[in-house]
């Protein structure tokens, strides 16, 4: 007998059908003839740990944020950068050492700079 | 159907049961703990929950850190009068049916802190608790022994009739009031309809 060489995804799409489904209508029909539905305030709420949530979820950081994240920069920068200057330090020649200094010095006046304009005080 | 026709069946090589006991036996041998310790109780309950006691054998092993998945809460330690409130929310959580093990000296009636002013005198104040277990803390063999217990009253629990199981009637609450922080204790103190403590004839 001759068939079609794509009849099994339908016998496929079949099984995926019904695999969920069938748990789904089990579970409908414990309900409808064993189980009465109890839902409730505690048991429909949207968080499960015991606690009561409070509050709005929909928060906003205040725009202040952003000199930390400036500042963080700075030392982020400075890791990356004396790392490789620490490990390569006794074979460094006068030059190299003298340009990283200048580096550091930059951003420690950068620093200096930030402090003096009360950047490090938390925003209110 | 009638045992010994059952067992004459089964001789024959047919298995024959009801739908109640098939759920049942479903049922008992799949229960999920929720996943909380509240004191030196806990202690003993990952003992058990470890190998060399292995809850597991049982079926209890997979502890559910979400009340919506778990059908047993091991309320095992200390309930500080703090924490009361949301034990008892957590067991709202839990969809039925659900059931309650107190553990220990403590979670059964306050234990060596009865006297004092911040320990709720055991957790059937305010949820329906089905099995208790003695002991301060109780050995791991205790908690299986409990856990054995809670699987034979579910097995014995009934589908339909005028006996059958709280949580299939729908005039059965599944949630319970959740007690409030009051200016001295707890408001209410109890709840009524689960707390029936015996009374007491003094001669």
């Amino acid at each position: 007998m001759h068939t079609n060489p794509y009849f099994f995804l339908i016998i496929f799409v079949g099984v995926a059908l019904v695999f969920p489904l069938a748990p789904l209508a089990l579970a409908w029909l414990w309900r409808h003839f064993f189980q009465p539905p109890k839902p409730g305030a505690d048991k429909n709420a949207t968080y499960e740990c015991g606690v009561e949530s409070l509050g709005d979820a929909q928060i906003q950081f205040r725009s202040q944020y952003y000199v930390y994240g400036i500042i963080f920069l700075i030392f982020d920068v400075e890791a990356i950068f004396l790392i490789p200057f620490a490990v390569a330090f006794t074979g460094l020649p006068v030059g190299a050492f003298v340009v990283i200094l200048v580096f550091l010095l930059l951003l420690l006046e950068g620093l200096v700079w930030a402090w003096g304009k009360g950047g490090l005080d938390w925003a209110k | 159907m009638d045992e010994s026709l059952q067992s004459e069946l089964q001789k024959q090589g047919i298995w024959v049961t009801s739908m109640q006991d098939l759920y049942n036996w479903g049922r008992k041998n799949s229960i999920w703990p929720l996943q909380f310790g509240l004191a030196c109780c806990a202690i003993e309950m990952i003992a058990t929950a470890a190998s060399r006691y292995d809850i597991a054998r049982f079926g209890g092993e997979v502890f559910r850190p979400s009340p919506r998945q778990a059908d047993l809460m091991i309320v095992a330690g200390t309930v500080t009068k703090k924490m009361a409130p949301q034990v008892v929310r957590l067991y709202n959580q839990m969809p039925d049916p659900k059931y309650v093990i107190a553990m220990g000296a403590c979670a059964i009636s306050g234990g060596p802190f009865k006297q004092g002013y911040n320990v709720l005198k055991g957790i059937d104040r305010y949820i329906p608790v089905d099995v208790y277990i003695p002991g301060c803390p109780p050995r791991p063999e205790a908690l299986l022994h409990a856990f054995m217990e809670l699987q034979r009253k579910i097995d014995g629990q009934k589908l339909t009739g005028g006996d059958q199981a709280a949580f299939l009637r729908a005039e059965q609450p599944s949630e319970y009031p959740v007690p409030a922080f009051g200016a001295h204790d707890l408001q209410p103190s109890k709840n009524d309809t689960v707390f029936h403590p015996p009374h007491i004839e003094r001669v």
